[in-house]
């Protein structure tokens, strides 16, 4: 399907998603953390999208802004998305898991977990993936400081 | 014969034991967790961080120059092609104009690191499942790809010879005539690898049949790479989003669709062929021309995002970049092949035993920079 085409079909779907082709190779989609299971499992359903490939899922600092931007592509039809959802909650972040739909989310949220802090509803294993369970702070955030370990120019 | 007595005496318990960080099988530092109940394995719980280094997190204070060099340190077997991704994006960022002899010289070596990768794989495989010749068989004809790298840019494993514009020089003259020569040596030893390994019948009793990914899992769990196509999932990124001098070389993507340890290793064994038959084609065409494009000292990438994948000898390795317009990028993910394969070892190894394990694990191919990065 075309980015047109596809942007038609998922307005139908929810309303006040945002839509840019702008900065950017693919078609961004940015949600709101209520809508965005539905809109995850609908992108994998549906025969026309059948989003069944999430290829890379990385948490962002937007400062001030924490959010998760999610790579999907269908293996059928060979189209790609990107889905991007934030959050204004630096204290605590949370939002739906994606890993009922896709499995490969199960780790890659404890990645973003670890490195930004932000909880995800409903995840079978959440804790920390690489750092130890007493770290105190996430590293990937903006704000994050670290005198010892980091090199600041 | 029954023999009750013992039966009501045997109490079957489940329980923890370790298995790395310091396992010859785990491959380096990677500590999994399992639980058992007499050798069924229950669950496989990864441990990571032993190895991390925030690569990303350096990405943010450092320049796209820099970067380039970071990117060995991830999945160093295939490091060739961790650079070329990260030049890649910044070239098309740019939107620079790259030599096509640049694009048939990154291809060449994109390929030989594939099969150095892989006869490294293959000796490890082999020693893991029992096998020890192999081991030694594998390093032999590395080695002769890891001297074609040293005399084109002086490293043999961080190779570093690519740059944001192009490659850090021309090749040696030598070049063309020492990869001639190990192709025409590999293709008498490639057969000697399956009459060693792949037709040995303990061999294939250890993985025929074990470890069987379905192809829904497979693209579920974002497996890529041989993982992916040993269950028939046709996930090659040289096929689907061609990059270099892929779009110009014929070559058949290794598929099988069997799914088990067994289809896994053959396909790495096919595609071992399929890159010679990639070299094949280029190594006597090399076109002339400039090997750099030059780019500002301070390379800064237009305000947007941007996203390369390139498969590497492990699969898809992905570089997500944010920039703002600076001369760091504000965000940088690499999805790396290795993260998402380890992520559905659990998946194909419960139900087996730890062998199953250990052979299950063999053909993921797990290099563990490339996941804790």
């Amino acid at each position: 399907m075309t980015n047109e085409a596809l942007q038609n079909l998922i307005n139908s779907w929810i309303p006040d998603l945002e839509f840019s082709e702008e900065e950017s190779q693919f078609l961004n989609i940015t949600v709101t953390p209520e809508n965005l299971h539905q809109l995850m499992s609908d992108l994998k359903s549906n025969k026309e999208t059948s989003f069944d490939y999430l290829f890379c899922l990385s948490g962002v600092d937007w400062q001030p802004e924490l959010g998760v931007v999610y790579h999907l592509e269908s293996t059928t039809h060979r189209h790609i998305i990107v889905v991007k959802v934030k959050t204004a909650d630096r204290e605590n972040p949370t939002l739906d898991t994606v890993c009922d739909i896709w499995k490969t989310a199960e780790f890659h949220e404890r990645e973003v977990y670890d490195f930004f802090g932000i909880k995800f509803n409903n995840h079978p294993n959440l804790k920390r993936l690489f750092l130890t369970e007493e770290w105190v702070g996430f590293p990937l955030r903006k704000d994050y400081e670290d005198e010892i370990n980091m090199v600041i120019k | 014969m029954e023999t009750p007595l013992v039966k009501s005496n045997f109490k079957s318990e489940e329980y923890f034991i370790n298995m790395g960080p310091q396992h010859p099988a785990t491959h380096g530092v990677l500590r999994l967790l399992l639980t058992i109940d007499g050798e069924i394995i229950k669950k496989v719980e990864p441990d990571l961080g032993y190895i991390h280094r925030s690569i990303e997190k350096m990405c943010e204070r450092d320049s796209y120059q820099q970067i380039v060099h970071l990117t060995d340190r991830m999945d160093y077997l295939s490091s060739h092609i961790n650079n070329e991704a990260v030049c890649l994006t910044v070239e098309n960022a740019l939107q620079l104009e790259i030599p096509d002899r640049v694009k048939v010289i990154r291809t060449i070596l994109g390929e030989l690191t594939r099969i150095a990768s892989h006869t490294l794989w293959w000796g490890v495989m082999g020693m893991d499942v029992g096998a020890l010749t192999t081991y030694f068989y594998g390093f032999r004809d590395r080695e002769l790809i890891n001297d074609i790298f040293e005399e084109t840019c002086g490293a043999r494993l961080t190779m570093n010879y690519n740059i944001p514009g192009g490659l850090m020089f021309d090749i040696h003259p030598n070049f063309v005539q020492r990869t001639k020569d190990f192709i025409k040596h590999f293709k008498t030893k490639l057969p000697e690898y399956d009459t060693l390994l792949t037709g040995n019948v303990i061999f294939q009793k250890r993985t025929k049949g074990v470890g069987i990914l379905t192809k829904e899992d497979a693209i579920s769990f974002g497996a890529s790479g041989p993982v992916g196509r040993g269950s028939g999932y046709s996930c090659d990124v040289r096929k689907h989003h061609p990059y270099s001098a892929y779009d110009k070389v014929t070559f058949n993507e290794a598929l099988k669709t069997e799914g088990d340890t067994f289809a896994r290793y053959q396909v790495r064994i096919q595609e071992m062929w399929e890159s010679m038959a990639i070299i094949e084609q280029l190594i006597d065409n090399i076109p002339e021309g400039e090997v750099q494009v030059a780019t500002n000292a301070v390379i800064k990438l237009p305000k947007g995002e941007y996203y390369q994948k390139v498969e590497t000898a492990r699969g898809e390795l992905g570089v997500y970049v944010i920039s703002t317009g600076t001369k760091n990028p504000y965000r940088l993910k690499f999805r790396s092949p290795g993260f998402s394969n380890l992520s559905l070892l659990n998946h194909i190894a419960v139900g087996g035993k730890i062998g199953d394990l250990v052979a299950s694990m063999a053909t993921l191919d797990l290099v563990i920079p490339d996941i804790d990065r």
